[in-house]
């Protein structure tokens, strides 16, 4: 390709960039993380979900009780035309159509309040917060997205309506700021956002609270269909942004890289994009190690970037058969597996014993995988 | 969460406690001793029931 040098003559004059199309190119104006549902570093599929948990697409949390049981997985079926390739696909497998009261299941992201300080809270100059996204619903009606402050207890709901089955549509959605509660500066979980899909007379019995109050969960969901009915249910979700004022902006896309490096923050591991953690893959990490004493090895692990917090850590068999209780496989003339445990770990590496069959100053191979997860 | 069990690990040559092995939901889990880390966070509210205890077997 060809290179012009620039020159007064063909330079962009300043005056022809207008300012409305460099709003849409500040990176990180998305509160929300994988919002495109890109990354799904566990796996893409999750079966049989009827509880708590982080299940396939990074940073989406599914939160449920009493509400049926579901398949999610990340998805292909996107709105055409708009950039996507991915979307969070919820799926109900064992309907229920007659909620208990205490009923919920809501789609959650949670935030760390330190990123969330030039919203202003607290003061008379505290932010509005826009919400825009893109639903796809087999189940029609009312549904209630929710804005809850964790650390204060406060929230704040909205509704939207899918007034098509099946078909993909934008909504957009403006919170009120906060001005009598400031946002915590710190790494600790401060905000949730809740998308409901099942909600019983616990969360609906009341009035809909729409601004910022401390939270009465009778008023949390009111109106949010069942959306666990039927098991002809799917129920779609991406592009979705958070950002600051009162208007939406065009979806930012970032590089995959830039997407992956932002939820590792949150989650790492050694398994590649979109394999389930297990025991026994064919891929795996193999790591040298001398022992220090007889039946014991130390071995590390450097993160990919400064997590939020200290992981939890699994670890899981190399090429070895499976085996529960976070096992290692080592090589002592025969491949064989021993017990791993954190040692010294820190938000920026992870260093862990394992209890093994072998001599002092013995060198010995591993093979292993891991998860780390210090998600809010 | 639902957590079946927590025991903390000693680490003979380190000779302190370094994480705790607990089963949450079904899976075995290495938490660390970090009041920020959110399954720490939920073991020492469940530790807090009348009934249950990290176990603790020391050095």
């Amino acid at each position: 390709m060809a290179l012009t040098r620039l020159t007064s003559a063909n330079a962009i004059p300043d005056d022809s960039i207008a300012n409305v199309k460099m709003a849409n190119i500040v990176q990180s104006k998305n509160i929300i993380i994988n919002g495109d549902m890109q990354i799904a570093q566990r796996g893409t599929s999750a079966a049989s979900v009827t509880g708590d948990g982080y299940k396939t697409v990074d940073r989406f949390i599914n939160e449920m009780s009493s509400a049926g049981t579901w398949t999610l997985s990340q998805d292909t079926d996107v709105p055409s035309g708009y950039g996507f390739s991915s979307s969070l696909k919820y799926d109900c497998t064992t309907a229920n159509g007659s909620l208990s009261a205490g009923s919920w299941g809501f789609i959650s992201q949670r935030f760390e309040g330190q990123n969330l300080q030039y919203l202003n809270y607290g003061t008379s100059s505290a932010q509005k917060l826009t919400l825009s996204f893109w639903v796809k619903s087999v189940k029609t009606g009312t549904y209630i997205v929710e804005m809850v402050s964790f650390a204060t207890t406060k929230s704040q709901s909205q509704s939207y309506t899918i007034s098509s089955a099946s078909t993909w549509e934008k909504k957009t959605i403006t919170f009120t700021g906060d001005t009598a509660t400031a946002i915590a500066n710190s790494s600790a979980r401060s905000f949730n956002l809740n998308f409901w899909l099942v909600a019983g007379t616990t969360y609906t019995s009341g009035t809909l609270n729409t601004s910022y109050n401390t939270t009465t969960n009778a008023n949390r969901a009111v109106g949010q269909v069942n959306l666990a009915d039927s098991t002809s249910n799917n129920f779609w979700i991406t592009g979705i942004q958070l950002e600051a004022g009162d208007t939406a902006s065009e979806f930012e896309f970032l590089p995959y890289d830039v997407n992956l490096l932002r939820c590792q923050r949150y989650f790492q591991c050694s398994f590649e994009q979109g394999v389930t953690p297990g025991n026994n893959e064919a891929n795996y990490l193999m790591q040298d190690c001398s022992c220090y004493a007889s039946n014991s090895c130390y071995f590390g692990t450097p993160l990919f970037c400064e997590m939020r917090a200290d992981p939890t850590c699994v670890y899981y068999t190399g090429n070895n058969s499976s085996s529960s209780g976070n096992k290692i496989t080592y090589y002592n003339g025969s491949w064989t597996n021993g017990t791993a445990a954190n040692a010294v770990l820190t938000d920026k590496y992870v260093s862990a014993s394992a209890s093994i069959s072998s001599s002092a100053n013995q060198s010995i191979l591993l093979q292993y995988n891991y998860t780390f997860d210090s998600e809010l | 969460m639902n957590i079946t069990s927590a025991q903390y690990h000693f680490d003979t040559f380190l000779q302190k406690n370094t994480c705790i092995k607990a089963v949450i939901n079904g899976q075995d889990l290495l938490v660390p001793l970090d009041e920020n880390n959110r399954h720490y966070q939920a073991i020492q509210e469940w530790a807090a029931i009348d009934g249950n205890n990290i176990i603790d077997n020391g050095a």
